[in-house]
Order: C-alpha cells, then structure tokens, then sequence
C-alpha cells in the first residue's frame, strides 16, 4: 500500500458543500471545527471554481515538525494523525499548516483555552482501540479499519472529490482528463444539452 | 597604606577587570543541534489488525483498492 491523498478536481467540485456536511455528520466534529471546507475562488464571476480542503497528509506535514509535545505520528499509509491527550493546545500547528487543517473547538483564544486541537483524520481514527467509543469520542469513526475511504470522497455527487491510494487516485484523474477533452466538454455541455445526435442534426441542418 | 602597595592592588583589579571584560569576548557555540522529534504519544493499532480484517492486510488492501477503482465513473459505463 502506498499513500494515502484526498485529490479535488475543480473543474468538477459544484460547491455544494456536501463533503462537510457528511464529514461532521459522520463523526460529530464540534461547533467552530469544520475538519474539511469547500473553497471558492471569483465568486460570482463567470469561471469561478470551487475546491475542498482538508488536510493534504503531507509527506513532510509542517505539523508534525513543530508540535512541541510531538504528539503526530504518521501511518504506514501515510496519513498524518495525532495524539489528543498529549496535545496543548498551543496553536504551532495551526500556524505552521498551510491548509488551515488544525482548527481548535475553542476558536480564537488564549493559550490553554483553545482546547484539543482537531483535524481530518482521512477517517482513519486514531490512538485509542480500533472502533472503540473512546476512538470515537476524540476523532470521529475508523472507516478505514472497516475497508472503507473517507466518507467526504465516497458520497461526493459529482465525484470531484477522490480519496484512496495515491496511485489509484492519480490514475483516476489521468483517464478522466484524457477522456473528458477541453473547452465546454470539460463540464458536460454536450452531455447536458445533447451532444452526439443532435450535434449531428444540427450539423446536418446546417449543411443543407 | 604605602603606595606602592595601593599600585600593587590597582593593578591587581585592573588584571581582573581585564580578564573579566575579556571572558565575555571568548567564542561560544551558538548553532544549535536540532534533534527529530519522536512521537510520544500512544500506539495506534495499524487499521488491519483491529476491527473486520483481523490482521489479514492482504484482504485490507484488496477492499481499499476495489473501493478507490469504484469512484472512477468510467468503470460503471464500459
């Protein structure tokens, strides 16, 4: 097994918000901590995209080199997870992730009332015995112990969001890119609006 | 007291105030050596050895794999 990555394509993600909502459903992620987030860049404006962030699993996560009580640890999967009953709650990951994925349930306060700090953990759990309530408590359900991906990839409607082992992932996208072409087939038009006969008829109609 | 033995204490303080001052110009190591954290926090089961797959990483992996082939549309079409 190789590593695990969440990858987003924008030219696919509607921004329907979705994969958060199904990400705290699924494992009661407190007020204030939103462990993944839809982003929008030109709002608004005629080519606006939309992406889902969460935390990326980096290789060499930030996270981990500053946490002064070293309390993250990465699988033989490659997904970075910590340990909350030695977190400070200190904030250096927060400051050091540049993906926003460390968010405290406290918000913005001072140190030692922000509370344990949160994060996607690729629904891989943590810690504490495998499925256990305990498990549960502190950071959300083991879908991954159960066979499963991560629950934001796996419900996405329009399958923008795909989650796994990166060369699985990768290859994903490559086929999708190749099959999907450029320009208005990029998003379906011809699919939506009628492409192969009618696109014919039309071009018929326009020949005669 | 002589001045020759006030000279002689003068000269003494002088000497201490000189080795003094000059104790501070001498070269400290300042680079710090870094050392990797290691994780001290509890061990995690590896997610095929508790719940369903009892160990069997093999059937893990498999079901891991079939799951992320599924999100690929493409598949459901041919």
């Amino acid at each position: 097994m190789g590593r695990m990555k969440f990858l987003c394509d924008a030219e696919r993600c509607i921004e329907c918000n979705g994969c958060v909502t199904a990400c705290k459903n699924e494992h009661e992620v407190p007020w204030g901590v939103n462990r993944r987030r839809v982003v929008t860049m030109n709002d608004g404006v005629p080519g606006e995209r939309s992406i889902s962030v969460a935390c990326m699993h980096c290789s060499d996560a930030p996270c981990m080199a500053v946490c002064p009580t070293d309390c993250f640890y990465k699988t033989e999967d490659g997904v970075v997870l910590h340990d909350k009953d030695k977190c400070i709650g200190c904030g250096y990951c927060f400051y050091a992730c540049p993906f926003g994925a460390p968010q405290f349930p406290n918000g913005p306060a001072a140190f030692g009332a922000r509370g344990k700090m949160d994060k996607c953990t690729f629904c891989a759990g943590g810690p504490e015995e495998t499925n256990s309530a305990a498990e549960y408590e502190k950071y959300g359900s083991n879908r991954l112990a159960q066979g499963k991906l991560p629950l934001c990839a796996e419900m996405c409607s329009t399958k923008a969001l795909i989650a796994g082992d990166a060369d699985v992932v990768a290859n994903i996208f490559r086929e999708r890119v190749l099959r999907r072409g450029t320009g208005a087939e990029v998003w379906g038009w011809d699919a939506a609006y009628g492409g192969g006969e009618r696109k014919q008829e039309r071009k018929r109609e326009g020949q005669s | 007291m002589s001045a020759r033995k006030l000279k002689a204490i003068s000269l003494a303080a002088l000497a201490g105030a000189t080795l003094l001052g000059l104790s501070a110009c001498s070269e400290v190591p300042q680079v710090s050596v870094y050392e990797q954290g290691q994780y001290r926090g509890k061990t995690d089961a590896r997610p095929w050895e508790g719940g369903e797959f009892k160990g069997d990483r093999a059937a893990w992996e498999k079901a891991l794999k079939e799951r992320a082939r599924g999100q690929n549309e493409y598949n459901r079409i041919q």
